[in-house]
């Protein structure tokens, strides 16, 4: 008795840490384009939404696995940089309201665009269904995919970290997130850096496409949607503004979603929601720049 | 606030309007002209917060909901309350009023609502506030899904009696319209409405930027409330419909009428509407100048997507520019 209920507590844990890892991977999408547009994507679960689509498709097709998960980079990083072009170099430099309405805008239209094209009845995504089977570590029943996105998502965290320390249009990037216009007037390419942001936050976006489709092998034009809400509100309260605050905010919210979601019975669990929205407004009532923000800074006029 | 009162007459005008027109039409497209109509007071609801403070709110469809369940729980008739809400509260099972009775209520209840949400959450600005907004969006929605001692659940709202004709829409549009006019133009819309241009400014002569959040969010909460009242008369709202897709539509409305006015906002929300519906209707198959349309369903959603973003880039004041209309061009 005692065995079991650890076991489904360690199961739990690690199914709590894989979420986490994953929503911190749309963190770290999301955190990379706000730093040098200042603008908020909330279209970012549309790109995984047409990741995930692209992936149902080539299983269909009957495409090999490595085929499809290409295939699925391949439209996501396409979207992105159409993204880019049609909507955020427009509106560059317009007031953050704007952007982020602007942005909801171009969700409600790419979710609306996948309802007509493949039914709100959606897609199944199997091509990568093994992942979903257990493997015994320590006597404890962990799902595979559980191991796979903690890796690959340390992996392209560290990656990012990586690009944006070690190399120059990295050390641009920090300068524009840091001050568009000055690092701008010292040599920053604007165009560059944006599209190379908006590249990098396109490919995260497709990794998480692939490993959400393990975890949800149905898609449906609101695949990630809520997913999204839930990042964003994690991004948030970790604090938007530098990327690895931003980074644990959305790996917390994901981990405490995770958890609650198994350890609670059904009846309670339903709620879940409710709890961790209330969290997130408690924790912006008492730190509303952000968790792990520890400057104490004041608008001055 | 009389010199300003010719700001009132365009708003009110087409509101007139759109009612005479929706006479004209036939009882199947009528609904929709009285769905613009809610919808107006909805948008109206959304402009005397997000217009006149310039923060953003995703979360006022919640009070929208908390209306229609104020309204739908008290008018359902007593013999369908057992089928449509089975687990309801003993308090509320033997509860009935009538259409009038049941709208004040709803945006009592949603003033309220809004009241108690705003305490801590006007504190807040900037994105802390968009989130936050959305945070109370997700937890109304949450609750009303599963908290069947307090509405129908996942079930409609069906048989509550549907008194929202033209008539009741039109008069409640223009009720709106007028209370946000009132507002707009009392102390406490100027004082806002100097924070939202400079909020260090407005401290310094003495504005408190929570205290004037809080009464707009009161004032727009209770008109959100009153919508949703008109809405579960008008057809049977089910906890979906007042959620992400309302949000986004009447968000939509104001951004693209222009949410710095009041003129902007009834603009938006009778431009859209009369597309959304148009489009709706397309989908059905019509004909426009001898042309035979029908386009597939979910069209409307795409075109007003992509309307509103394009607006965003071209105007990001809206069509209107966030002016309002006046009949005579002051000397300035």
């Amino acid at each position: 008795m005692t065995i079991a209920f650890l076991n489904l507590d360690l199961q739990t844990i690690a199914d709590g840490i894989a979420l986490g890892a994953i929503y911190a991977l749309m963190a770290v999408g999301i955190g990379l384009v706000f730093g040098v547009l200042r603008l908020v994507n909330f279209a970012y679960g549309q790109l995984v939404m047409a990741g995930a689509f692209a992936l149902a498709l080539a299983s269909q097709w009957g495409w090999p696995l490595w085929g499809g998960i290409l295939f699925c980079f391949a439209v996501v990083i396409a979207l992105s940089i159409a993204m880019e072009h049609l909507v955020f170099r427009p509106l560059r430099g317009h007031s953050p309201a704007v952007m982020l309405v602007a942005t909801f805008a171009v969700a409600f239209l790419l979710q609306n665009i996948a309802l007509l094209w493949f039914g709100s009845l959606g897609k199944i995504a199997t091509s990568l269904a093994f992942l979903n089977r257990v493997w015994t570590i320590f006597g404890a029943d962990v799902h595979k995919i559980a191991v796979v996105a903690v890796v690959v998502a340390a992996v392209c965290l560290g990656l990012v970290q990586f690009l944006l320390q070690r190399t120059e249009i990295g050390l641009h990037m920090r300068a524009a997130s840091m001050d568009f216009a000055t690092s701008r007037m010292l040599g920053v390419r604007a165009n560059r850096v944006v599209s190379f942001a908006v590249l990098v936050s396109g490919v995260l976006a497709a990794v998480v496409a692939v490993m959400l489709t393990v975890q949800t092998p149905l898609v449906t034009p609101d695949f990630a949607l809520r997913d999204t809400i839930v990042v964003l509100a994690g991004v948030v309260v970790g604090g938007l503004n530098r990327p690895i605050p931003a980074t644990l905010g959305g790996f917390l919210i994901g981990f405490t979603t995770g958890l609650l979601g198994g350890v609670l019975p059904t009846n309670q669990s339903q709620y879940l929601p409710t709890f961790v929205f209330a969290a997130v407004i408690l924790v912006l009532l008492v730190r509303p720049r952000g968790l792990f923000d520890l400057s104490k800074t004041v608008e001055r006029v | 606030m009389t010199r300003h009162l010719e700001e009132l007459v365009a708003p009110v005008a087409l509101i007139v309007a759109a009612a005479l027109l929706g006479t004209l039409a036939t009882l199947s497209t009528q609904t929709y002209f009285v769905d613009t109509l809610v919808k107006v007071s909805i948008v109206v609801a959304l402009y005397v917060f997000i217009g006149n403070s310039g923060v953003l709110s995703f979360g006022h469809i919640s009070f929208v909901a908390l209306g229609a369940w104020t309204a739908g729980v008290l008018s359902v008739p007593a013999a369908e309350k057992g089928a449509i809400m089975p687990n309801l509260a003993h308090f509320l099972v033997h509860r009935h009023v009538g259409n009038l009775t049941s709208l004040v209520l709803a945006a009592a209840v949603g003033g309220v609502a809004a009241f108690v949400v705003g305490v801590p959450l006007m504190r807040l600005s900037g994105l802390a506030a968009g989130i936050a907004t959305f945070a109370v969006l997700e937890i109304t929605h949450n609750l009303l899904t599963y908290e069947e001692r307090v509405g129908p659940g996942q079930n409609a709202f069906s048989s509550v009696p549907e008194t929202t004709g033209l008539r009741q829409a039109a008069v409640a549009g223009v009720v709106c319209v007028v209370v946000a006019f009132v507002y707009a133009r009392s102390r406490f819309g100027r004082l806002l409405r100097a924070t939202r241009e400079d909020a260090a400014a407005a401290r310094a002569v003495g504005a408190s930027v929570y205290l004037q959040r809080l009464v707009a969010f009161t004032v727009s909460g209770a008109l959100a409330g009153l919508a949703g009242g008109l809405y579960v008369h008008l057809l049977p709202v089910q906890v979906n419909s007042v959620y992400l897709d309302l949000t986004f539509v009447t968000l939509a409305m104001l951004v693209v009428g222009g949410s710095g006015s009041l003129f902007g906002a009834v603009v938006g929300a009778l431009a859209v509407s009369a597309l959304d519906s148009w489009l709706a209707v397309a989908e059905n198959g019509t004909s426009l100048f001898g042309w035979h349309v029908d386009l597939p369903a979910g069209t409307a959603e795409i075109v007003v997507g992509s309307l509103m973003a394009v607006v965003l880039i071209l105007r990001p004041n809206g069509i209107t520019g966030g002016r309002e209309l006046r009949l005579r061009r002051r000397p300035a």
